[in-house]
């Protein structure tokens, strides 16, 4: 292709030039968007556009068969004054309180654990990964089951050992309590492969250079292995934050909110005025309220990282 | 074959690699590592609720509420399965969450590796603007867009069959974006050889670039499946009909109408599990390389 103009002078006028190229230009455009044109028109076509449509929703007040009316910002102003919306808020950040250290710092632990070749390993790798595949369906009928008050295997545990038994899921106090440790049982493998990817980094010349000033495993870890794993700590952290305060699946398949409300999580609320009461526009003000929190939680670790001189993305 | 497979997988790092803390601790090599008794445990520990799901599935279903409960039943037990098979509509569920995750992860293979090659290959305008929305979506929390997609499929007559759970896993931005990583690492003498010979885009990308994907593809395969198969707020919200409920929202169903039928229950919490379990001892090595991968999208 670029060969002939050399062999023979150019002999077509500029004007005839442009219009190939812009042919072959045109060309190289058709073939790349009919490449990218199903998945992207699909992404940003489910995305975008119920993104702003939730927005304009947002400001009306529409149960999905009546005309919509148009509120403004009233509906953003009530859920300030929201008693109902204020607990779920509370809720959701009770259980991302459990559940987000637990999860990291699990993941942490199992990471090190399983960070080292002897016998057996792979069966206990495989032992703490395989709950992953477990759905909230199931995981949910474990957990009510598991954590029966009356003949739940915990309970027994509890009796053998000839402690009190407890409400679980039934108890008002210990209800997230319960859903985050079934969380943390689902989810402790991603924590603990992200934190097994990240040990593989670790220098190992700063590891020996440690053992050789003579400090401990245990020194090295936080001198040495812990330092170098900031920033995946933050990355996972931000990760499991998000996740957390998204909570709807294990609530909606163990408690459905209850005892008396005390595992209402923002989704869960967010649901409960969407789907059951069918307040459509106030549902959407709770999702973009939603959104707010996630970026401001997002840009909040990001900056205060930033400031402590330690760079997650 | 590639530089691609002369990367050591995660998996494969962390089963090669011995943790030099580990080393400098135990510099004989006989002698039983002291992690055994932290990871037996855990372990058995992580392992129990499965255990506990199998035996109280094939457990008498008196012996499940009894008190205090055996662990192991007594005698082996099918009523639990026989009950969900008889009189429930398992088997139309299991179909439906067939359906919708081959059916997911077809299009997902075909679109975002189709995507995934164009963005990263091929120039074209607009591109960059493709790039940019599309990883912008990912920002966007799904319960953003619950309401709006609702209303969107319930008109478009969506929600009255399985339309409504398939659509929304035909394509994902991770998916994307999964193949278009891969995709780049690849080197570019593989397209300018097949482009010398005179092969189309759409050749090369067939017959070169297609066949050396097939760890990326078989981590997003997973990555689909993983998803749409355990989904359960989107079904919950979308699917209206009882004819096309998904396995895990039948499931779901049962804790208000089958609370008590503990051994039915469990066996439907078997059918429901086992397809993945079984799928993941098969594969584990992939699993743990799209979990992975789905932290790297952040």
């Amino acid at each position: 292709m670029t060969t002939r103009p050399l062999l023979k002078p150019p002999l077509r006028s500029p004007g005839v030039q442009r219009a190939q190229r812009s042919r072959r230009r045109f060309r190289d455009d058709l073939s790349g968007w009919l490449f990218v044109a199903p998945a992207s028109i699909l992404v940003l076509g489910l995305s975008f556009f119920p993104a702003v449509w939730s927005f304009i929703l947002s400001l009306q007040e529409w149960n999905g068969f009546s005309e919509p009316e148009f509120v403004g910002l009233d509906n953003y102003s009530a859920l300030i004054t929201d008693d109902d919306f204020a607990s779920a808020v509370m809720h959701t950040g009770i259980y991302t309180a459990l559940f987000v250290p637990m999860s990291v710092l699990a993941g942490l632990f199992l990471a090190v654990a399983l960070n080292r070749k002897i016998r057996f390993i792979g069966l206990y790798r495989t032992a703490i990964f395989v709950p992953f595949v477990a759905s909230a369906a199931a995981t949910g009928i474990l957990s009510t089951y598991l954590f029966n008050p009356q003949f739940g295997l915990v309970n027994n545990v509890l009796r053998v050992l000839g402690l009190p038994a407890q409400g679980w899921l039934e108890d008002q106090t210990q209800a997230m309590f319960v859903i985050a440790l079934m969380s943390l049982w689902g989810q402790a493998a991603f924590t603990t492969v992200i934190y097994l990817a990240a040990l593989q980094d670790v220098s190992p010349e700063l590891l020996e250079a440690s053992r050789l000033d003579g400090a401990n495993p245990w020194q090295s870890f936080w001198s040495v292995v812990w330092p170098s794993l900031r920033p995946v700590t933050i990355f996972v952290t931000i990760w499991q934050t998000i996740g957390a305060i998204q909570l709807f699946d294990l609530v909606y398949t163990t408690t459905r909110g209850g005892p008396l409300d005390a595992t209402k999580t923002i989704v869960y609320y967010l649901w409960e005025q969407a789907f059951r009461r069918l307040e459509f526009g106030y549902g959407s003000a709770v999702a973009y309220a939603l959104f707010a929190l996630t970026l401001v939680i997002t840009i909040g670790v990001v900056l205060y990282s930033r400031r402590r001189g330690q760079d997650a993305f | 074959m590639t530089a691609l497979d002369s990367r050591p997988t995660v998996d494969e790092a962390v089963q090669t690699t011995v943790a030099p803390v580990a080393r400098a601790r135990t510099p004989r090599r006989r002698r039983m590592s002291g992690w055994h008794f932290v990871l037996a445990p855990i372990a058995l520990l992580f392992l129990l609720p499965f255990v506990q799901m199998f035996m109280a599935s094939v457990s008498p279903a008196k012996e499940l509420v009894s008190y205090p409960p055996p662990f192991i039943p007594s005698r082996i037990d099918f009523t639990g399965f026989i009950a969900l098979f008889q009189n429930t509509d398992i088997m139309l569920w299991l179909l439906n969450s067939t359906i919708v995750s081959a059916t997911a992860i077809a299009s997902h293979l075909v679109f975002c590796s189709l995507a995934g090659y164009g963005f990263a290959r091929l120039t074209f305008r607009g591109r960059n603007f493709g790039i940019f929305a599309i990883l912008g979506t990912i920002m966007i929390p799904t319960q953003l867009l619950m309401i709006p997609t609702y209303v969107l499929f319930s008109r478009l007559g969506l929600v009255d069959g399985l339309g409504a759970a398939i659509v929304p896993w035909l394509a994902t931005a991770f998916g994307v974006f999964l193949m278009r990583q891969f995709f780049m690492s690849l080197p570019r003498e593989l397209e300018e050889a097949g482009r010398i010979d005179g092969a189309s885009r759409w050749q090369i990308f067939i017959r070169i670039i297609l066949p050396l994907a097939k760890p990326a593809l078989a981590t997003l395969a997973i990555f689909t499946l993983l998803g749409s198969w355990n989904d359960l707020v989107w079904p919950l919200i979308a699917i209206n009909n009882d004819n096309a409920f998904t396995l895990q929202l039948g499931i779901a169903n049962f804790q208000g109408t089958r609370r008590t039928q503990w051994s039915l229950l469990m066996a439907a919490n078997v059918v429901a599990t086992m397809p993945l379990i079984l799928f993941f001892l098969f594969a584990q090595k992939q699993f743990i390389q799209t979990m992975t991968m789905t932290g790297l999208r952040g």
